[in-house]
């Protein structure tokens, strides 16, 4: 049963081909007012989710309510979400103002009150005077605020969008990232938002949901997801990760030592393994490790300068630590760190609590 | 002030050196092209212009009887003209006789007035036995034709080197003695109605065809690969088998002991001893042309439809229109380009449609390009063959033309 989530997802499976499980056994709640991004890479079902809420796909087991009602039996044209499609799908044969006034006028809305609301949908995105345009006339990014004001357009409470932005270059994706976010926070409509681009997801969301082999790894906020991943895959998706295999040695309160595959100790944060004898992944971001630490860190260790990455900002250390050769160390860009070469030793220092002892990949 | 010439950097002309630069390049081209060129003006240019001349021509019998047009210019074809017509006439047509050449002549003035044929035959074997001098009295002694101004008149009137009398006779029309148009007597009058039928029948067979095909193409563009490509092949597949032995199949299914017939027998929609003539009228042309043509509507409609993507149907149904208005408001007007394409390739295919009319079509079904085989083959009228083939290319580009004031030529989409 249901009780007061805007949409929520019971148990739902899906397959396609009644031998692979698209999507797992899926439980996921969604307050109204929210703005919620399905994260995950291709393949994982965040897209089959967003069709099935759509109505394009049936759940093959499961329900999904939607404001308390069940809604496998409604139709899609019936369930009133607004959609914003991968590659726009705006009508390329109508001009953007009948774009707009489509779901308008199969809602039989009176013609006056449609002008009004299209004009208030295209100011929304910045688009007044662009009714005559038809949609190839329009740079991508128009276009894709063409299809946001038309998903909008009708008032839906909930929309959806599937990768709207994957088309766009990278400056243009920026601003519209923000663009969407600041209609979802001045109307407060509910939004979907299915996305494979971590940065994008961490920049507009309240919640988000990692999906990965049909399931949801973590739903939770942009920083707690960035900051406490509950398993190595949300830490090697979101974000940069260093990683170490080991097994659990000892445990003690809120530290644990970790034998490492090479044979040296560390000290770490039991999330995942807990006990004695459990392998693990342990999970440490690139910023949280400190070159030459000045006080006392739970691990301090040597290691050697592989390749030295300039990237404008900011400059990127490859370094063979601890028999991990791969391990990425981010540090700014400042003039007194010019002493950094290739081959160089150097010391590296962190902190138990950012050393997370995570699920053996 | 004059504009400054540009130099590329050794001190030629921009202009020349792009041009030296170019020369081989354009060259090439023109190699490559030649010889698509020459077979297009050999086979097909020039046949085309050929026919258009055939169709027009009519120097024939200037030619065969030079003296008798030159003395009939001085005839004011009223009375019966003077001796020097007579002379002339005596002259070219001994010369005839030498060559044995009059037989062409016989049939094109039989055909511009009947009873030349026994005047001419009786003439010619009778000229040797002239004396010289009064031509005109021992003519008309041949043959009392020859003292009857009508048959002079329409001599006279073969006179212009070119006629468009052929394209009349295409629309059951002619020239009276006085050269006015008239309507062909009423049990010549067949050129009109094998018009209107072949049109009617393009015109069926094209509606046929697209009723048909729209759902085919739209399965083969939205399934599965899998299944698209089995259901590809079964469209391509009698794509691939000759004509003739679809329309031959065609045959063994319509005839009335055919399977169809059996089937309706069994049903009990006809008696068996009454059954319905599928074939030889216009129902066997409507139904193997319609089988023939169908993948020219599905191939031009597919290709549009596979470029329509789904999504688009999806962001209909989202924004709360129902599949039906869906599909009259988004999905049918992207795909006009492809029903544009469709019936005007299946159109133009249709109205000039030949063995499979000829072979099912009886006389009922047959088309004006299983009369113009005709003039071609058996009655060796060729120049009304080319007129009529004529009249049938004009009506082709008129629809052409007439497509691309509606939907723009520049719309269409065959793949």
């Amino acid at each position: 049963m249901s009780n007061d989530h805007f949409v929520r997802f019971e148990n739902v499976d899906k397959s396609y081909d009644g031998k692979q499980l698209v999507v797992k056994g899926l439980n996921l709640d969604i307050e109204e007012g929210e703005f919620v991004t399905m994260l995950g890479p291709s393949g994982s079902g965040k897209t089959t989710c967003l069709m099935m809420l759509a109505g394009f796909e049936t759940p093959t087991n499961g329900q999904i309510y939607l404001d308390n009602k069940v809604i496998s039996d409604i139709p899609p044209h019936k369930r009133g979400i607004g959609m914003v499609f991968q590659n726009y799908a705006l009508f390329p044969h109508m001009t953007v103002y009948e774009n707009l006034a489509f779901p308008l006028r199969v809602r039989k809305i009176p013609k006056d009150e449609a002008d009004k609301k299209v004009d208030k949908a295209l100011s929304m995105v910045s688009l007044q005077g662009f009714e005559a345009r038809m949609p190839m006339q329009l740079s991508g990014g128009q276009q894709q605020r063409v299809a946001v004001a038309r998903s909008l357009v009708f008032d839906p409470k909930l929309v959806l969008m599937d990768e709207p932005l994957g088309a766009l270059d990278k400056n243009l994706r920026e601003s519209m990232q923000y663009e969407i976010k600041h209609i979802h926070e001045n109307i407060g409509v509910t939004v979907v938002y299915v996305t494979h681009d971590q940065t994008e997801a961490l920049t507009m969301s309240n919640r988000i949901a990692v999906f990965n082999d049909g399931k949801v790894q973590q739903l939770s906020s942009p920083d707690e997801l960035y900051e406490r991943p509950v398993n190595s895959f949300v830490a090697e998706f979101i974000g940069e990760n260093n990683t170490f295999g080991g097994e659990v040695i000892d445990v003690s309160g809120d530290k644990c030592k970790v034998k490492l595959n090479s044979g040296i100790e560390i000290m770490a944060n039991p999330i995942v393994a807990k006990s004695k004898g459990d392998k693990t992944t342990v999970s440490l971001r690139p910023e949280r490790a400190i070159i030459d630490p000045e006080n006392d860190m739970d691990n301090n260790h040597k290691g050697k300068i592989e390749e030295v990455i300039y990237h404008g900002d900011h400059t990127r250390l490859r370094v063979d630590l601890l028999g991990n050769k791969d391990f990425i160390l981010k540090i700014p860009n400042s003039s007194n760190r010019m002493d950094i070469k290739e081959g160089k030793e150097i010391k590296i220092g962190w902190n138990s609590v950012d050393c997370r002892a995570l699920d053996p990949k | 002030m004059s504009q400054e010439k540009i130099l590329s950097s050794d001190g030629t002309p921009l202009e020349e050196s792009l041009k030296k630069a170019e020369r081989k390049n354009k060259l090439k081209a023109v190699l490559l092209v030649a010889p698509l060129f020459l077979f297009i003006l050999i086979i097909y240019i020039f046949p085309i212009g050929d026919m258009l001349f055939r169709s027009v021509d009519d120097r024939m019998i200037t030619k065969m009887l030079p003296k008798t047009f030159v003395a009939m210019e001085k005839w004011d074809g009223q009375d019966l003209p003077d001796e020097p017509v007579y002379e002339g006439l005596y002259e070219d047509l001994s010369v005839l006789k030498k060559n044995k050449t009059f037989g062409k002549i016989i049939a094109r003035l039989n055909y511009e007035k009947s009873g030349f044929s026994s005047l001419i035959k009786k003439t010619i074997r009778k000229i040797d036995k002239l004396e010289e001098g009064n031509y005109k009295e021992q003519f008309i002694k041949i043959h009392k034709r020859w003292g009857q101004p009508e048959y002079l008149v329409a001599l006279k009137n073969t006179a212009p080197n070119w006629s468009y009398a052929k394209y009349l006779k295409g629309v059951d029309l002619k020239f009276d003695e006085k050269r006015n148009i008239i309507q062909q007597d009423e049990d010549r009058r067949i050129y009109k109605t094998l018009w209107l039928r072949t049109i009617n029948v393009a015109f069926w067979v094209t509606i046929f065809c697209f009723i048909l095909a729209y759902p085919i193409a739209h399965l083969l563009a939205t399934l599965p690969m899998k299944y698209s490509n089995l259901l590809m092949i079964c469209v391509l597949l009698p794509f691939w088998t000759s004509l003739l032995v679809r329309t031959s199949s065609w045959m063994v299914l319509l005839q009335q002991q055919g399977p169809i017939n059996d089937l309706i027998v069994w049903l009990g929609w006809a008696a068996d001893d009454n059954r319905p003539e599928l074939m030889y009228n216009v129902i066997g042309t409507f139904v193997a042309m319609t089988q023939i043509l169908l993948p020219f509507m599905v191939l031009p409609l597919y290709s549009v439809m596979k470029t329509i993507s789904p999504s688009l149907m999806r962001a209909g149904k989202s924004l709360g229109g129902t599949p039906l208005v869906s599909f009259v408001k988004i999905y049918f007007p992207l795909t006009i380009p492809g029903i544009g394409a469709g019936s005007l390739l299946v159109f133009i295919l249709a109205i000039g449609y030949y063995i499979t009319p000829a072979l099912v079509g009886g006389a009922s079904g047959s088309l004006i390009s299983n009369n113009i085989a005709y003039h071609m083959k058996s009655s060796l009228d060729w120049a009304f063959a080319s007129a009529l083939g004529t009249m049938l290319l004009v009506g082709v580009l008129a629809i052409y033309w007439v497509y691309n004031k509606l939907v723009g030529i520049d719309n269409i989409k065959l793949g």
